[in-house]
């Protein structure tokens, strides 16, 4: 997602050069391409929008068209080094089922999402309104989130499930939030690991 | 007199060359051809560097008449026109494009219709088989003939995508792009079981006469037909058929007879007839041989990774979601092997209803993403 690049910094910073690096809903491959000249990784998109497959194909990105819902099953346990999922993981319908095999095919996973109880959020809701904002730019009509979940219910759900978290960051609008990071912060970015 | 009608993006009026070789073939069956000849044609311009060259193989039914028309046919175009052309995603202006007539085809290469210099009959049966492999074998020394080391891109689909990925396997350094649509890395059973079907049509046909039936002045025109119309049945969707065809009768109701009744019953008869008329009944043997031995795993116990290992191309993978003779799980299949090795591979998968056909249609999404992946190729 364009101008989020700060999102695309701190993933960076947690790439090796030469890692071999899957990104799950890549859109036009920018992440990737980003990976490729600053970390020279061996990068893989999954994508399964037309449009943006093309867009791939014309950033010379390797994508592969799949629906992340039926799961990574092509692919080898521990294949990648790190497999990413940035500002999707909301859009998901089977998020427990995305994260176990986002770590099995990986050794890290690597994913943010909008925190939905960000304070402007929450007083959206207090108004009685949807939130719309830079995080949740889309209507409550047509948007193609499905999970709206927080920084601690996160945190709740790596728990239940065995998933370590090796590093977390959060983000209000590109500045970094160290204190109370689930009222103020509105995009967390999360290292994880198997326990 | 008039000139003829051209579209503006088409090759326009072409002719075949052929190439001959008379160094011997040793084929992966057994056989043995001590010379042979390849018809060919070619679109485009080879650049002065000699790596603007695209390799198009053809499928079953297909041949070196990829693009353009012949002069007197201008009706006529070559199987994969909408692809190849100035401006189209195969850019003749951009790449040297050539389409050959695989070696025991029947469109002007060497094949079971051409002498056989032991007995200066046609060879019928006796033509040996050839493989995938050799018949990229075959196109490499077409390749060396033309004075180009390495191709920019290969591109098949059905058949010919396996010709596309065989030439990664064979000729790793030859090959820098390879597009492989509508392909698989071998035929399940079921697949082997409908080209059983087709060859038994034609086996069985007495005009047959064990494939020495030019000897007889016949063709096993009953047999041809019964297996082109299989193929046809196995190359549409359920819902493509049922969108063309229904149920719609020729004569708006039923008449209570074995003519054609239901429209698809005369399209098959009719598809049946015209490719009875024109395709050798051995070639078609020999062909449908060729898909079910396909298998670069078997040589690795089963073991695509470890097959595709030498592949050193950026490949692009396609297959149509309505497509069930060669479904999307098989491409699937080549896509994460090719992945599992490291190399560049792209997967489309285009929603189209033409089933298997669809790689020949000009679906926009699909044009689109060959567009683009062919604009990246340098050359």
């Amino acid at each position: 997602m364009a101008g989020y690049r700060y999102d695309y910094d701190v993933i960076t910073q947690w790439i090796a050069p030469g890692e071999k690096v899957l990104d799950l809903g890549c859109g036009d491959g920018g992440l990737l391409r980003h990976l490729i000249d600053m970390r020279q990784v061996r990068g893989y998109g999954v994508e399964n929008d037309p449009e943006k497959i093309i867009a791939c194909v014309k950033n010379g990105i390797s994508v592969i068209q799949a629906d992340m819902n039926h799961g990574l099953t092509g692919f080898d346990d521990g294949f990648f080094d790190h497999v990413i999922m940035s500002l999707s993981l909301q859009a998901m319908h089977n998020t427990q089922g995305i994260l176990a095999e986002m770590l099995r095919v990986g050794r890290e996973a690597v994913v943010s999402f909008p925190n939905f109880a960000y304070w402007r959020h929450r007083q959206s809701i207090l108004n009685g309104r949807m939130p719309v904002s830079e995080s949740l730019p889309y209507q409550w009509f047509d948007t193609p989130n499905v999970r709206f979940f927080t920084i601690d219910d996160f945190k709740a759900l790596c728990g239940k499930c065995g998933i370590a978290i090796r590093k977390r960051l959060a983000f209000d609008e590109g500045r970094l939030i160290v204190d109370e990071p689930n009222f103020l912060a509105s995009v967390a970015v999360y290292r994880l690991g198997r326990d | 007199m008039t000139e003829p009608q051209i579209e503006p993006q088409s090759v326009g009026v072409v002719a075949p060359a052929t190439a001959r070789f008379g160094e011997a073939l040793h084929l992966r069956g057994g056989g043995r051809l001590d010379s042979y000849e390849l018809v060919y044609e070619t679109y485009g311009e080879l650049n002065a560097a000699r790596s603007n060259a695209v390799l198009v193989c053809h499928a079953l039914s297909g041949s070196h008449h990829v693009a353009g028309r012949y002069a007197g046919e201008e009706a006529d175009s070559g199987w994969w026109d909408n692809l190849v052309g100035p401006g189209k995603p195969l850019d003749t202006r951009k790449f040297f494009v050539i389409g050959v007539n695989n070696l025991g085809g029947c469109n002007g290469s060497t094949g079971p219709c051409s002498p056989n210099p032991a007995t200066g009959r046609p060879w019928g049966a006796d033509f040996p088989f050839v493989t995938v492999e050799d018949w990229v074998d075959t196109q490499a020394r077409l390749a060396d003939e033309l004075g180009i080391d390495s191709f920019a891109a290969v591109i098949g689909g059905s058949l010919g995508g396996m010709q596309a990925l065989s030439w990664t396997l064979q000729y790793p350094r030859r090959v820098r792009h390879a597009a492989v649509i509508a392909s698989s890395p071998k035929l399940s059973a079921q697949n082997i079981a409908f080209n059983e079907v087709a060859r038994q049509a034609i086996l069985t046909d007495p005009d047959f006469h064990g494939g020495h039936f030019y000897e007889y002045g016949v063709v096993p025109e009953r047999g041809l037909r019964l297996a082109r119309m299989v193929g046809h049945i196995t190359y549409l969707s359920d819902d493509a058929m049922g969108e063309k065809f229904g149920r719609s009768l020729c004569h708006g109701k039923a008449v209570y007879s074995y003519g054609t009744e239901f429209e698809i019953e005369s399209y098959l008869r009719y598809q049946g007839d015209k490719f009875a008329r024109q395709f050798d009944a051995n070639t078609y043997l020999l062909t449908t041989k060729a898909l079910d031995y396909y298998d670069p795993a078997f040589a690795h116990d089963g073991d695509l990774i470890a097959a595709l290992a030498a592949a050193q191309a950026r490949f692009l993978v396609v297959a149509f979601t309505t497509d069930w003779r060669f479904a999307p799980a098989r491409s699937r299949e080549i896509v994460y092997a090719l992945a599992h090795n490291g190399c560049d591979v792209s997967y489309a998968e285009i929603d189209c209803a033409a089933g298997h056909d669809s790689f020949l249609l000009d679906d926009p999404q699909y044009h689109a993403v060959l567009s683009a992946w062919f604009d990246r190729i340098e050359v």
